[in-house]
């Protein structure tokens, strides 16, 4: 990535955020209309980034439309500031638009994601981005666009729900982890990105906006604040997220979504907090408050 | 804790610095140049312009220095780059029967007027490595010129065949305004513009393949190179304030129009159909799987049945790009085990579920 | 490197009268109405007022103006209910935005509506397709006040619970048309209103009763 950076020939920098102005009023405009219709795939005309395809362009091009010089910018993956793709990300930013940048989720203004919803909860005027491979919930069922974009325009969703339902026939019950589908304002069925189900519910009456751009297939959606996503379930194999025994080894809380960490060849192993921010900022409120952190599982 | 998976800063700047160490190799050998590269490695040149996207020999050079000569991470560089450039006119369409051939060659007949220009190609050396090659300072070969210039508009030879009747028109009279993928997401049914942009850049090997498997049964092609030429086109464009075009330069592209037999439906009468090709810079093999494949996805539009990947344009289009392709593949590199640990704690669950029924057959099986 | 803002010259266009300015820096002022016009889209029933200030030209109140700069461009064909005759505005236009203007209201990305009494039915707008419902025009409709008009109670998605709005000058007809509107959801048109430098965001989802 840098080295495209440090390209001399073109004389001249490149423009605030690396987009041209043109497309990022391309790109705005459908943010604009993304939030207009919740949960539809806005079709755009996605650019070629100096970042592979698959690593977060979609998320970097939203990012860059409407990010300004008074933002606090957040880049997490996994749910982790310091992960290596959430570090370049947030280094290109920090190139190309001067911007200043935070790990604090509650001090953020923009936030992108790969993978998680941040722990604490987001606030009105608070932007989300998550990354997206690929955007179309029905894909894998369903290969052609053709067809996938006539069953979202008829609500056509049947084929998702017996899927689902071939789960429950076979394991007992509904077999997805993450990237779990939900209809939002109760017409259109959105693919959460690869976020464990764990965070699903945290989509649904965010005060926050949220948008989820994918570059490669070049379709940007959103979800507006204070707005229904209704993960599908059934009545008898109703939806639950992921739950732990233990507590996060590192900060003790019990209701974050958890990593296992193998520590040695013996097949011994710790579960701490995703989301590093959250786990350092109940680190340090547990420490003020000098309590002893629970026993590790 | 999670050295392998969690780098700083500081470890991301150090791959910079290793992969500009690898680059470089041993620094007592001489540096290429940009000139040595778009000089002595033309074709690798070409092939980076074209999948780039980019008529400029000297960024494609540095992208290929830059690269280490991985032809798809140098057409990635050039892409990128092509993002942040201006867009200053649109080019009027280059007519490529006012080229100036180099090469040019047709299947379907034994002589064609302006004749046959066999041209720089590889076709009919012996694939013998050239030891002489390894030594420097070798004497230059030189061609000897006919005594006659090439004449200079040389007809296309499927020209020839339209004015027979015999051979499908391509209606387009180029007034319609033109699909623009670098600017507009992809849409299908995907139009003839549409398609061949997404052709000219897509993945040559991908194209082969695809090509390849049209004349093995999969698909209907029974194809004829109707005409594969090589040489210069003048690009021109109009400038609003002159109203009347100028030349701004003169590229090397590299043509083919593919004649497939077609039996005809009831509103179509009998006749041959083309497929087209066309790439920047000399590229045979990817300009004639480009017609190839153009052909076989004209499958619906000519009434034929889709059956077979070739003939498949969401399969095809969607999937023909490698600097998408290559960036989905590669993202698997990147941390998932989020994911991860999502999928390990059901199959967990599955697992302690599917022994603790085993284990009640085993028992009632036993009783 | 240098991060630079990309300050687009163009020659100077001889009218008779000087020619409104536009944003003073492009980059970051269109950014920043931007943000504000994200911002009423996704808290429809706000007033957002706008960060950046504009001498408009006639009949546009500031706050339209800085939308037409910050969204608009030769991708977006635009309807004017002025018609085309006003030459300081469509030479404004054409100029700052190089924005294409249309005849039919059916074939616009935008619609700038300065006098709401001029208000055509929203069913004349281009309503979006069954597979594309975000083709549809998106309008823009300047009042006299946003505030002091009849109490409406707005409820959808980006209001938490219902939020009373009163958009003054509007014709009778509007929210009916707005019911008929929301039946063809997911298509259907989208709408600012503007008044003096402020703005409301309606997005079609939005359900509004007396």
């Amino acid at each position: 990535m840098s080295g495209t950076m440090n390209t001399d020939l073109g004389g001249d920098g490149y423009n605030f955020a690396f987009l041209d102005e043109q497309t990022k009023r391309m790109i705005r405009r459908t943010l604009l209309k993304a939030l207009s219709i919740p949960g539809y795939q806005v079709p755009f005309g996605g650019r070629e980034m100096p970042l592979a395809s698959g690593w977060g362009t979609g998320g970097l091009q939203v990012t860059a439309s409407v990010l300004g010089p008074n933002d606090r910018l957040k880049v997490i993956d996994q749910g982790a500031d310091d992960t290596t793709n959430a570090v370049s990300i947030r280094r290109f930013f920090h190139t190309v638009a001067n911007v200043a940048v935070t790990e604090s989720t509650e001090q953020a203004t923009i936030i992108q994601t790969r993978h998680r919803v941040p722990e604490a909860p987001l606030k009105e005027g608070q932007i989300l981005v998550y990354q997206v491979p690929e955007p179309e919930p029905l894909r894998r069922l369903i290969p052609r666009e053709s067809e996938t974009r006539k069953m979202h325009a008829y609500a056509e969703y049947g084929t998702m729900q017996v899927t689902l339902y071939e789960d429950i026939a076979r394991f007992g019950r509904i077999a997805r982890t993450y990237d779990y589908p939900a209809i939002v304002n109760g017409r259109f069925l959105m693919s959460p990105s690869p976020i464990p189900k764990f965070d699903n519910p945290k989509i649904a009456n965010n005060p926050a906006m949220q948008f989820w751009g994918a570059g490669r297939e070049k379709r940007i959606y959103a979800v507006p604040p204070y707005t229904t996503a209704h993960s599908l379930d059934f009545d008898d194999h109703p939806f639950e997220v992921q739950s732990w025994k233990g507590c996060c080894a590192l900060c003790g809380s019990t209701m974050s979504y958890l990593d296992e960490v193998i520590t040695d060849d013996k097949g011994s192993r710790m579960f701490v907090c995703s989301d590093t921010d959250f786990c350092t900022t109940h680190q340090a409120k547990a420490a003020a408050q000098t309590k002893v952190v629970g026993e590790h599982s | 804790m999670y050295v392998a998976v969690k780098g700083g800063e500081q470890a991301i700047l150090n791959t910079h610095k290793m992969i500009s160490e690898a680059r470089r190799g041993d620094p007592a050998i001489a540096e290429l140049t940009l000139t040595q590269i778009s000089e002595q490695l033309r074709l690798a040149v070409d092939r980076v312009m074209a999948e780039g996207s980019v008529y400029d020999r000297e960024l494609a050079a540095l992208a290929l220095k830059q690269a280490q000569g991985d032809a798809m991470e140098a057409i990635f560089l050039l892409r990128a780059y092509r993002t942040t450039l201006p867009r200053i006119a649109m080019s009027e369409p280059v007519d490529t029967s006012r080229m100036t051939i180099r090469r040019r060659i047709s299947a379907t007949f034994k002589d064609v007027p302006g004749g046959q220009v066999l041209g720089p190609t590889y076709d009919y050396t012996h694939r013998l490595l050239d030891f002489e090659l390894a030594a420097e300072g070798l004497e230059r070969v030189r061609a000897t010129s006919a005594a006659e210039p090439l004449e200079e508009n040389v007809p296309r030879v499927v020209d020839l065949l339209h004015h027979e009747g015999v051979l499908q028109e391509d209606n387009d009279d180029g007034n319609d305004e033109v699909f623009d993928l670098t600017r507009q997401p992809m849409s299908f049914p995907a139009g003839r513009d549409q398609r061949l942009q997404s052709l000219a850049r897509a993945d040559e090997g991908f194209l082969l393949g695809l090509a390849y498997s049209t004349t093995r049964g999969y698909g209907f092609n029974h194809p004829f190179v109707g005409e594969l030429r090589l040489g210069e086109v003048t690009v021109e464009i109009v400038p609003e304030e002159l109203g009347f075009p100028i030349a701004i330069a003169d590229v090397t592209v590299t043509e083919c129009q593919m004649i497939n037999s077609f039996q005809g439906t009831a509103e179509q009468p009998p006749q041959f159909t083309r497929g087209y090709g066309l790439t920047f810079g000399h590229n045979e093999g990817k300009a004639m799987s480009m017609s190839l494949v153009d052909r076989s996805l004209r499958a619906r539009e000519l009434g034929e049945d889709v059956r077979h990947p070739a003939q498949n344009e969401e399969f095809v289009l969607s999937h023909a790009d490698n600097v998408e392709g290559n960036g989905l593949i590669t993202h698997y590199k990147l941390p998932h085990y989020v994911d991860f640990q999502a999928e390990l704690q059901l199959v967990r669950q599955l697992r302690a579920e599917y022994e603790a029924a085993r284990a009640v057959q085993t028992k009632e099986a036993a009783e | 490197m240098t991060v630079r803002s990309d300050t687009s010259f163009r020659s100077a266009v001889s009218t008779d009268a000087p020619l409104k300015p536009g944003f003073a820096d492009p980059v970051f002022d269109s950014q920043a109405v931007f943000r504000d016009l994200l911002v009423a889209t996704a808290y429809p029933g706000r007033i957002v007022s706008l960060d950046r200030k504009l001498t408009a030209p006639r009949p546009f109140s500031s706050a339209t103006a800085a939308l037409c700069l910050s969204l608009m461009d030769f991708e977006t064909p635009a309807w004017l209910d002025t018609g085309l005759d006003n030459n300081e505005l469509t030479a404004w236009l054409r100029f700052h935005c190089s924005l294409p203007l249309t005849k039919t209201a059916a074939n616009a990305r935008f619609a700038i509506v300065s006098d709401p009494a001029n208000l055509p039915p929203l069913q004349a707008f281009h309503q979006g397709d069954v597979e594309y419902p975000d083709r549809s025009t998106t309008l823009i409709i300047q009042v006299p006040s946003l505030a002091d008009g009849p109490a409406m109670t707005w409820m959808g998605p980006g209001i938490n619970g219902s939020i009373k709005v009163g958009i003054a000058g509007l014709p009778p007809q509007f929210w009916t048309d707005w019911d008929l509107n929301r039946e063809l959801y997911p298509r259907g048109i989208d709408v600012f209103f503007t008044s003096g430098n402020d703005l409301i965001g309606l997005p079609r989802t939005i359900k509004v009763e007396a």
